[in-house]
């Protein structure tokens, strides 16, 4: 039955053969014939290899002179030979074999040779050891780590904080946590390298303003405006930030934050604070420029600041609200990807804190330094002072330039030398050069902490003068 | 798996195996997360409708109209899966990280959205989860004693960068041994290991230069690759071949479109890849390395101290020249117990790197007591502190590994890795298991860590355990013991090759295994 009925279907489709129109025919007579093309023509390359040959080939491999590895640094490079500080960098620190009075760390409220500071981060080496071996998700979450978040939290006043175990890192990963390719960050022209960094790593837009010019901010932020209303669709995806320091490190100066938090509102931008400079030196409590200005923590999404000045410590923390916070902690790649603080400077940073919060006239009396030092730096020949009257940290630039910066460094030099030898401690603000998206003019840093007393301010002061007397005229 | 012997470069035998996952199990655990992902657009449908309770974190009432922070997509693997078994990490302790651990007892009320402390401590339990390969993270000791003393001195902090007023005595200490144990002109430090990778890789290269970079290369290395602007290629993990044709390839055509010949060609490799437990085919790079006039960089960030007859890294293993090596990066965090990174290499390359580093101008240098620790440390390992304490604990080591492997190969579970690597990864596969196994080894007192998507491709969840040399044979076998029954209670013996178990003799390179598939 098979058969016949095989037979049968063979007959129809000769039928239907003989029945079908000529055109019909033709048609797929020629479309069979293009396939059977198709199948058998060589396939067809999109890129160009090359027609070299083999032995061609291995002559360019054989001619090929890579640049070598690194190119040679001249020995006399300034950077390349460092002050060796034998001993504690403190108040009195011992220089290149000197010893003189320290105007160039970070140790705004004198807190790295504090009695109580140490025998409490002793007590947690006796406890723990040393490193963490592990990061915050693979047990290296220590119970002090949990204590100095709160800590900071409750401090600074806001739901949650998140602590790095490097300063350059904190600001480096947070960025690129929120601000994807794609979104829009407003940044100020002075921005520290660490947030350059951040904002490279994030493949944002970034967009400079001038340093501390509202009004530059405002312009670039009505031209983002325009732009969204061409392309709504595109305008309710993009994230804007706007990213500023409290206190910045190359011009010693302070952000208008009232200001900037009126643009917030009326441009819909999330504000992204650095405070490194600021936190433990500006407000009535040392919380910062939000208490400088008196302005309700929660109008900023996020503030980021390093343990590395007025805590004296190591690390970094950012705060804000749970919201914001809790994604660093699968996002932040200085977080996840990397080892925790070491307990001890964990512990460091809690007994700091303790003596912020218990004697909070340190703020006061380190403020009256700098107003004092700053009227005595004015007026020197050669020498401005580029800084608020009460920013710990301020650059002395020379007023009339040499002509090539690498003369103004080297005339630097000779005046930080010149104090050095009659023992006082100086730094020039050291840069990448090639690196900064803005390099700032050399400058020398002085750095005023609460340990030095008037006589000592007069007299770095006074040698500071005669320094540039002798040398820059 | 392959057995490669003296092929004129390797010295000695080389064991790496990656068992192809069982086409049931790779099934199985698609469906699995199938099955997850629509349970989770359930719930999200009901937390959006209000039939289920919200307990995310939400944005202030006076910026709700502002363009949302994150999209609701790129949240949902975190809020339906990882939220799950979030309590399988993070898990916070309370005692040195070492042999074994104290940790914080937490209890979720509301599956893992918020967690209270019971205030009671789980008292030692083993742990297999720290990186802790020699055994330095102690409380007492000559380590800890030493690291006291600078402490007290020095204070914790610093204050300032390497290149202004940041350079210590200590540092300059700390730089000229290492240097020494590493066996090249001069070294670097910093004071993290991830930030050593992120902030020197930029300096090194640039545009212009090409970077070929391993498929599974660690965060820091893709980050510092990204940063200095050069192009990437990447090539399939540890295969030589595939880096041959990429080096070949870019040689001869040099840079896209312009055809000009590359500045300098990088390689990047690690050590030892932490989530696979491979080594690094490290004889063969050089050798190419050199055919095609490239240079090496080798991060040792899992791999020095934990391997070589004397603890010195992967280049002692093979028995290599390190100054084959151009740029010896490695961490201090694993073997050495202190925290941060450095930089070995030529004196040209550290004179360059001391000027040009993002860390040597902008970051904070290292903390005097964490500096102690490592120089103490590294004593030890050298056996320059008068004990031969070091050499034991490298020893004690290699033996725990060896026979922690073969005990778990032998068990029937599928272990990735090369036979003498610490890391030893232990598949589980299905996303339950994730959460399963690390609850059910708490419960016998082992903690151990448990790794998924993203960090791991999505089919090969894992455990891992990083053996040290503070576990002594009791702890492993009680673990092994425990990692036995709970095996058996999650059905984890996947493997389809099984080890018959060797009678008790001494371990040594001319063991070799009867395999019956």
């Amino acid at each position: 039955a098979a058969g016949v009925g095989q037979q049968w279907v063979l007959v129809e489709m000769v039928q239907a053969f003989y029945e079908a129109p000529a055109y019909h025919l033709i048609l797929e007579g020629i479309l069979i014939l293009w396939i059977i093309r198709l199948l058998f023509s060589k396939t067809y390359k999109l890129q160009e290899r090359s027609d070299l040959t083999l032995k061609e080939k291995e002559e360019l491999i054989e001619e090929w002179q890579p640049e070598p590895l690194v190119p040679p640094v001249p020995k006399d490079h300034p950077a390349l030979n460092y002050n060796i500080v034998s001993g504690p960098p403190t108040h009195i620190i011992t220089v290149n074999g000197k010893e003189c009075i320290n105007f160039a760390s970070f140790n705004f409220l004198g807190l790295l040779n504090n009695e109580k500071v140490k025998s409490a981060a002793q007590a947690s080496l006796k406890k723990y050891g040393v490193g963490t071996c592990g990061p915050r998700g693979f047990y290296g979450t220590f119970d002090v780590h949990l204590e100095l978040e709160e800590r900071l939290a409750k401090f600074m006043r806001t739901e949650e904080a998140i602590i790095y175990s490097y300063g350059f890192a904190t600001i480096a990963s947070a960025i690129p946590a929120y601000s994807k390719r794609g979104d829009i960050v407003f940044v100020d022209e002075a921005a520290c390298f660490a947030i350059q960094k951040g904002l490279q790593a994030s493949r944002s837009n970034i967009k400079l303003f001038k340093h501390n010019d509202m009004a530059d901010l405002e312009r670039l932020l009505k031209e983002q405006e325009t732009e969204d209303q061409k392309n709504p669709r595109k305008a309710r995806v993009t994230r804007r930030f706007i990213v500023v320091e409290g206190l910045y490190m190359n011009t010693g100066d302070i952000c208008p934050l009232p200001e900037l938090i009126k643009l917030k509102y009326k441009y819909k931008v999330r504000i992204f604070l650095e405070e490194s400079l600021s936190f433990g030196v500006l407000g009535e409590h040392g919380r910062g420029i939000t208490e400088h200005f008196g302005i309700n923590i929660d109008d900023i999404d996020l503030i980021s600041a390093n343990m590395e000045n007025s805590l004296a410590s190591i690390g970094g923390f950012c705060c804000g609200r749970s919201f914001i916070i809790d994604h660093q902690r699968l996002s932040g790649q200085g977080y996840c990807f990397s080892a925790s603080l070491p307990p001890l400077l964990a512990a460091a940073a809690i007994e700091a804190l303790n003596i912020m919060e218990d004697n909070p006239d340190i703020f006061q009396t380190l403020r009256a330094k700098c107003e004092r030092i700053h009227k005595a730096l004015q007026g020197i020949s050669g020498l401005k002072v580029v800084g608020e009257s009460f920013s710990p940290a301020l650059h002395l630039q020379l007023e009339e330039s040499c002509g090539s910066r690498e003369n103004d460094v080297k005339l630097l030099k000779r005046v930080v030398d010149y104090c050095m030898n009659s023992g006082i401690a100086l730094t020039q603000a050291c840069y990448l050069e090639k690196e900064e998206k803005c390099l700032p003019p050399p400058s020398i840093r002085v750095v005023i902490t609460v340990e030095q007393t008037e006589k000592e301010l007069d007299k770095a002061a006074s040698l500071l003068k005669e320094a540039a007397q002798s040398l820059l005229n | 798996n392959h057995i490669v012997h003296n092929g004129g470069l390797y010295k000695r035998p080389f064991n790496e195996a990656f068992e192809e996952t069982p086409m049931l199990v790779a099934v199985l655990t698609y469906v699995g997360y199938g099955v997850l992902t629509l349970f989770g657009y359930l719930r999200d449908f009901m937390r959006q409708w209000k039939i289920e309770k919200c307990q995310n974190a939400t944005e202030r009432e006076e910026q709700k109209d502002f363009v949302p922070l994150y999209q609701d997509f790129e949240n949902f693997y975190n809020r339906n899966l990882y939220m799950r078994i979030r309590d399988s990490w993070n898990r916070p302790i309370c005692s040195v990280p070492g042999a074994k651990v104290d940790m914080m007892e937490r209890v979720s009320h509301d599956y893992n959205w918020t967690f209270t402390y019971t205030g009671r401590v789980i008292k030692d339990i083993i742990n297999m989860g720290s990186y802790n390969y020699l055994g330095f993270a102690q409380k007492t000791g000559a380590c800890q004693e030493a690291a006291a003393k600078v402490l007290s001195q020095y204070g914790a902090g610093v204050c300032s960068t390497r290149q202004e007023m940041g350079n210590l005595d200590k540092h300059e200490e700390l730089e000229k041994l290492v240097a020494r144990f590493l066996g090249v002109e001069s070294a670097m430090a910093y004071g993290m290991g991830f930030a050593t990778n992120s902030m020197n890789i930029p300096a090194l290269v640039g545009k212009g230069c090409l970077i070929l970079s391993d498929e599974l290369n660690h965060a820091s290395l893709v980050l510092g690759a990204r940063l200095s602007g050069a192009t990437i290629r990447i090539f399939k993990h540890n295969n030589m071949q595939s880096l041959e044709k990429l080096l070949k390839d870019a040689i001869v055509h040099g840079q896209p479109r312009t055809r000009r010949p590359w500045k300098k060609i990088l390689i990047l490799v690690e050590g030892i890849y932490s989530m696979e437990g491979s080594i690094v085919r490290l004889p063969e790079v050089i050798a190419l390395k050199k055919k095609y006039k490239s240079y090496l960089y080798l991060d040792e960030a899992h791999s020095i101290g934990a391997l070589g007859p004397s603890g010195r890294g992967v280049v002692e293993y093979f028995g290599l020249n390190p100054e084959d090596v151009d740029v010896m990066m490695g961490t201090f965090t694993k073997s050495f117990g202190a925290a941060g990174g450095y930089i070995g290499g030529k004196k040209e390359l550290v004179d360059y790197l001391r000027t040009y580093s993002h860390s040597a101008a902008y970051a904070t240098s290292m903390s005097p007591p964490v500096v102690e620790q490592i120089i103490t440390s590294v004593k030890c390992i050298m056996g320059e502190d008068g004990t031969t304490v070091g050499e034991a604990r490298v020893q004690q080591l290699a033996e725990n590994t060896r026979y922690f492997r073969r005990r778990l190969k032998e068990m029937g579970f599928i272990i990735y890795g090369n036979e003498d690597s610490p890391v030893v990864p232990l598949m589980l596969y299905m996303p339950a298991k994730i959460g399963a196994f690390g609850r059910e080894m708490l419960k016998r007192n082992i903690g151990v860590v448990v790794v998924g998507f993203p960090a791991t491709p999505i089919i090969e969840s894992r455990a891992r355990f990083c053996l040290s040399a503070a576990h002594t044979k009791e702890m492993l076998d009680t673990a092994l013991k425990e990692i036995n029954e709970v095996g058996d209670l999650l059905q984890l013996k996947y493997s389809r090759r099984r080890l018959v178990p060797l009678l008790d003799r001494p371990f040594d390179e001319t063991t070799y295994e009867e395999t019956e598939d």
